[in-house]
């Protein structure tokens, strides 16, 4: 009787789904692409003023992150759902919220990081500089991880659903609300120069939360879902 | 062993079957029939743990399946009415992936030598799986088996969109499990070429 | 399920919920009306006249106590839902389904008094205040729950996602007042908070608490209705209880 150990499936799971990210570079570029362009809608709608856009700019950096990873959400199960493999991935001989955790990881790296790594440029598109950029960077590092896993719970819960595109952000933007809170109020909270570590500890916080119990309620959602 | 007692199950508010008492013993095959919408894939996915059932359990060796979660996934390689493979990857990709993620051998050559079995030359092995035909992406699929060590399968429709060819492969590689003391389920709608005396049917009706 | 002598199931299937919730629906409904009749006539009437804000406050006879039957509601609801989801069994998801609608409703009645009391008192129909802020995403919630729940055609995954959702939510409440608190003193500038007066008059408390029992008769009367509703519905599904086939097994060995 053949068992793979819970690494090996786990690396199994991340292994296939960057794969599949490599043959569909372009979907990478989108999300991408989908930043900067709502990023540098902002200037144009709000003005040029250099105080306003920074006084703005935790706000909006961190709304387009969080609807980046809304948009990619769709991406998560889906595919997976339609040709099967999700029904393979329930069957595999380990718990399945370790291996929600995996595809999770694989989906951040895909869509949560490069947004982490281009927020700086951003950043200094709406006249931040030093500390508040750093601190800029770091709530999205400790922040999106979160987004994707709470994510998770409305992607399952939706999967297969018509208009769930629509419905999954109805589900889960109020869900989103305190990473939103924490990570602009880290980057308000810097620029402010009352010191960012509270907002900051708090991400993290909401960071182990999510990774407690998001899995869980995904992994009951998928087994729900393919019923 | 592999028993089931007492089951039922439906679909949405659809009754599809009730009290299905089978057992399936080492070396033998359940072959399940029935028609279109009869509950064959409902019956299957419940054995596989996927479905719950309205009534009934199903018990292996003895067990709840419920109650041994993992520990009976492990026992049982399912091959859906989906294949569950990935149109983007190449099917040597294909097959590496889901022999890992069961466990088993999953080297370059032990893959190649499947896909061979089922009939797939060198030509295909490194094309995406999306150019391919349904049969040829079924064989793919279909070549798990050859790499599966576990001792239970459990097969939807397995010789759909397959040839004569492919059928027999298959046909052969059921009986080689079954002769080293294996368990099949099989949903079909075709006569399986086996010694009749380790074929029992379940026939589903609405 | 059930190991002392009273078969305690036997009260939880549809078929006798049904008639016992017709019986209790008209007593529950007719306390409701005088229960919030005479805590309506209390703060009105009785209760005096605050010495900052006038007479405009006395909406908070309604808005308090319908706030607190939005978040009563909503753990109630995940209880219902959490013991559905534990025990499989379908009476208590039809309870949570029933509960919804009245607690989204409480909900919209907190923010819609909420914001008569704010124009007079703070000059604005709406402050981004934590606990009004909180209420509104609570809507948000609530709303979620429903429209996943309506959009999922197959009874019993519609049953277990929306399960899934309120018991998700309800790790979520806490924690989003916490961050909008939290965020509001960040911001404090704009913000004003929404305190009872801190002297409360013996009876303010008195016809706010009159007017939380009322509420709770005229969510248990109307909760009930719904259920009996959402059972007629689902009665009529086809199968529902008729005798099923049976296959035939045929042993060829």
């Amino acid at each position: 009787m053949s068992q793979p150990s819970l690494s090996e499936a786990l690396r199994g799971v991340v292994r296939r789904d960057l794969l599949l990210a490599m043959r569909h570079r372009s979907d990478v570029a989108m999300s991408v692409f989908f930043v900067v362009i709502v990023a540098s809608l902002f200037p144009l709608g709000v003005g040029p003023e250099p105080a306003v856009l920074r006084t703005i700019a935790s706000g909006v950096l961190w709304v387009t992150a969080l609807l980046a990873c809304l948009l990619s959400l769709g991406r998560l199960f889906t595919a997976d759902y339609l040709d099967g493999v999700l029904e393979q991935t329930l069957l595999i001989p380990q718990p399945l919220a370790v291996l929600v955790v995996g595809k999770v990881f694989s989906h951040w790296v895909i869509s949560g990081l490069p947004v982490v790594l281009l927020s700086p440029l951003l950043g200094l598109q709406f006249g931040l500089s030093g500390e508040s950029l750093g601190v800029l960077t770091l709530s999205l590092l400790l922040g999106t991880p979160t987004l994707s896993m709470i994510g998770a719970i409305g992607a399952a819960l939706t999967l297969g659903l018509r208009g769930s595109g629509l419905l999954v952000a109805l589900l889960v933007l109020p869900l989103f609300i305190p990473v939103l809170i924490f990570g602009a109020g880290a980057v308000s909270s810097s620029l402010a120069g009352i010191g960012s570590e509270a907002n900051l500890s708090l991400l993290g916080a909401c960071f182990l939360l999510s990774l407690a119990f998001a899995p869980w309620a995904t992994a009951v959602a998928l087994r729900i879902a393919l019923e | 062993m592999f028993q089931t007692v007492a089951l039922s199950g439906s679909r949405g508010e659809r009754r599809l079957f009730s009290d299905v008492n089978v057992t399936v013993k080492p070396g033998t095959l359940l072959a399940v029939v029935g028609e279109n919408g009869s509950g064959k894939t409902s019956f299957l996915r419940m054995l596989c743990g996927l479905l719950s059932p309205d009534g009934g359990e199903i018990l292996w060796q003895g067990n709840n399946i419920r109650k041994l979660k993992e520990l009976y996934s492990a026992q049982l390689t399912y091959v859906g009415h989906l294949n569950g493979i990935k149109d983007e990857l190449t099917p040597v990709e294909n097959l590496k992936v889901s022999a890992c993620l069961a466990g088993d051998e999953s080297s370059g050559g032990v893959v190649q030598k499947a896909l061979e079995a089922v009939g797939l030359g060198r030509a295909v092995h490194r094309l995406p799986t999306r150019v391919l035909s349904q049969g040829q992406k079924r064989r793919v699929t279909l070549a798990r088996l050859w790499l599966s060590t576990r001792p239970l399968w459990l097969l939807d429709e397995p010789f759909a969109s397959l040839d004569a060819a492919a059928t027999s492969y298959l046909t052969q590689q059921i009986q080689s499990h079954l002769s080293r003391g294996g368990m099949v389920v099989v949903a079909t709608h075709q006569e399986i070429d086996l010694p009749p005396d380790c074929i029992q049917h379940l026939r589903l009706t609405q | 399920m059930s190991t002392t002598g009273i078969n305690w199931f036997k009260y939880s299937s549809p078929q006798a919920i049904y008639p016992l919730a017709g019986r209790m629906i008209p007593w529950f409904a007719a306390v409701a009306v005088g229960v919030i009749a005479i805590g309506l006539y209390i703060g009105f009437f009785v209760a005096p006249t605050d010495a900052t804000q006038g007479d405009a406050y006395r909406i908070i006879f309604v808005h308090v106590p319908a706030a607190w039957m939005s978040m009563f509601l909503y753990v109630i609801m995940a209880i219902w839902a959490g013991i559905g989801l534990g025990l499989n069994a379908r009476p208590s998801f039809m309870m949570a389904q029933a509960i919804a609608p009245t607690g989204a409703m409480f909900t919209f009645l907190a923010l819609f008094t909420g914001s008569m009391w704010g124009k007079p008192t703070w000059g604005a129909w709406w402050v981004w205040d934590a606990r009004l802020t909180s209420e509104l995403i609570l809507l948000f919630q609530y709303i979620g729950i429903i429209l996943l729940r309506s959009s999922i055609d197959d009874l019993r995954r519609a049953d277990r996602a929306s399960a899934v959702l309120a018991l998700v939510g309800v790790i979520n409440v806490p924690i989003i007042y916490f961050s909008v608190k939290w965020w509001n003193t960040l911001h404090q500038g704009a913000s004003v908070t929404i305190t009872a007066a801190p002297t409360m008059a013996g009876s303010m408390v008195t016809a706010m608490l009159i007017m939380m029992v009322g509420f709770w008769m005229y969510s248990f009367a109307v909760t009930l209705a719904r259920m009996r509703c959402v059972i007629v519905e689902r009665e009529r599904q086809p199968s529902w209880g008729k005798p099923a086939s049976i296959p035939d097994v045929v042993e060829a060995r």
